[in-house]
């Protein structure tokens, strides 16, 4: 499932924001094996798919091998990439900015949280990370996805389009509120997006 | 007359408030415990185990950079000691937790005797906590063979 895949909804006519959800597929990273083990059932219980990995350079690996990574939760605080380290190039990369960033940490260091705020991340939790925390982190990442869907622009639409390979023709549903293709369309299941390296590249 | 099934779960109760009461679990256990379901039935006994080898391995880590005679590198210690902290907290293991805190501050000092006293303790505690949760499971266990099921413990 490709990052535009996550936000494909059916919005109704009535504008009631109920939406057929397609499964977020979450990138998990952290050091510690016992908070991996944690932070992977804490999302599968909460309906994600989960991917562990250990690191920040691990993390850049996976985008750029298997992009279609819906959003990603990180621990601050790792030897090599930092959680703010990933956040930043995940950022500054254009191929996956938009993926919604969570950064997780033992310490509730304002200036940090601020900082990974400022940086884009969409939320921060401090841990350990309870089944409370994950659940209202998703529901704000879907909401997201549903709003940016709504006020979707031409240009953006565009952007979809660069990492999403032989979108067909769209099929508009009257019932839609907006007019907006991404809403409607059916994407192929298997995504062809730029090769391994393009992607790994840019976000180097 | 009691049958088996509910002296078990009686005792099971019982040993589950006094390990929270007594300090060596938190509220996270409980949080863990939530996480366990039919379809992962070991979640809460899988985790602990995790936790027990990462004890072992970090305070492995300390034992040898504390060994370092004259050469002790305390933020190598204190780093250790972070992720030991770190981990504890996932699982609620409070007092191995609560000793991190004391631990973290003697590297910080660079007290040698205190980091060496920290780690005999954190050593003790971890061992009697783990010791602790496989009565624990070993209970759940009895329970489930004498045909009944575990009981929901509200602390």
């Amino acid at each position: 499932m490709a990052v535009g895949e996550v936000m494909r909804m059916e919005i109704p006519s009535g504008g009631d924001m109920s939406v057929t959800s397609p499964e977020l597929h979450v990138l998990a990273v952290d050091d510690s094996i016992v908070d991996r083990k944690v932070i992977e059932r804490l999302l599968r219980i909460s309906a994600c798919k989960v991917t562990t990995v250990e690191s920040g350079a691990r993390a850049l690996q996976y985008l750029g091998l298997d992009g279609d990574k819906g959003a990603s939760v990180t621990d601050y605080s790792m030897p090599g990439l930092t959680g703010y380290d990933l956040l930043k190039k995940i950022k500054e990369s254009s191929v996956f900015r938009e993926i919604p960033v969570v950064i997780m940490s033992s310490e509730n260091i304002l200036p940090r949280i601020e900082q990974c705020l400022r940086e884009g991340a969409e939320d921060f939790l401090l841990k350990p990370v309870k089944l409370a925390d994950v659940k209202r982190i998703k529901e704000l990442i879907m909401r997201n996805e549903a709003e940016d869907c709504k006020t979707l622009s031409h240009s953006n639409k565009r952007k979809l389009a660069e990492y999403i390979d032989d979108a067909p023709s769209p099929s508009p549903s009257p019932s839609s509120s907006t007019h907006d293709d991404s809403s409607a369309k059916d994407f192929p299941s298997s995504k062809q997006m730029k090769s391994a390296d393009e992607k790994f590249s840019s976000l180097l | 007359m009691d049958t088996l099934v509910a002296q078990l779960q009686r005792q099971f109760r019982d040993y589950t408030i006094s390990l929270y009461h007594q300090g060596f679990l938190d509220d996270q256990f409980t949080e863990l415990k939530k996480l366990q379901d039919e379809c992962s039935p070991d979640f809460v006994a899988e985790v602990v185990s995790l936790f027990f080898e990462d004890c072992e391995k970090l305070i492995g880590n300390m034992a040898r950079a504390l060994d370092q005679t004259g050469n002790v590198d305390f933020s190598l210690v204190g780093s250790s000691v972070h992720q030991l902290k770190g981990s504890s907290s996932s699982v609620g293991a409070k007092r191995v937790k609560g000793l991190c805190v004391t631990f973290k501050e003697c590297c910080d000092s660079q007290s040698f005797e205190g980091c060496v006293r920290c780690l005999q303790q954190v050593d003790i505690e971890y061992k009697s906590l783990k010791a602790k949760l496989q009565d624990l499971f070993n209970l759940e266990q009895q329970i489930v063979q004498a045909g009944g099921r575990i009981p929901q413990v509200d602390i």
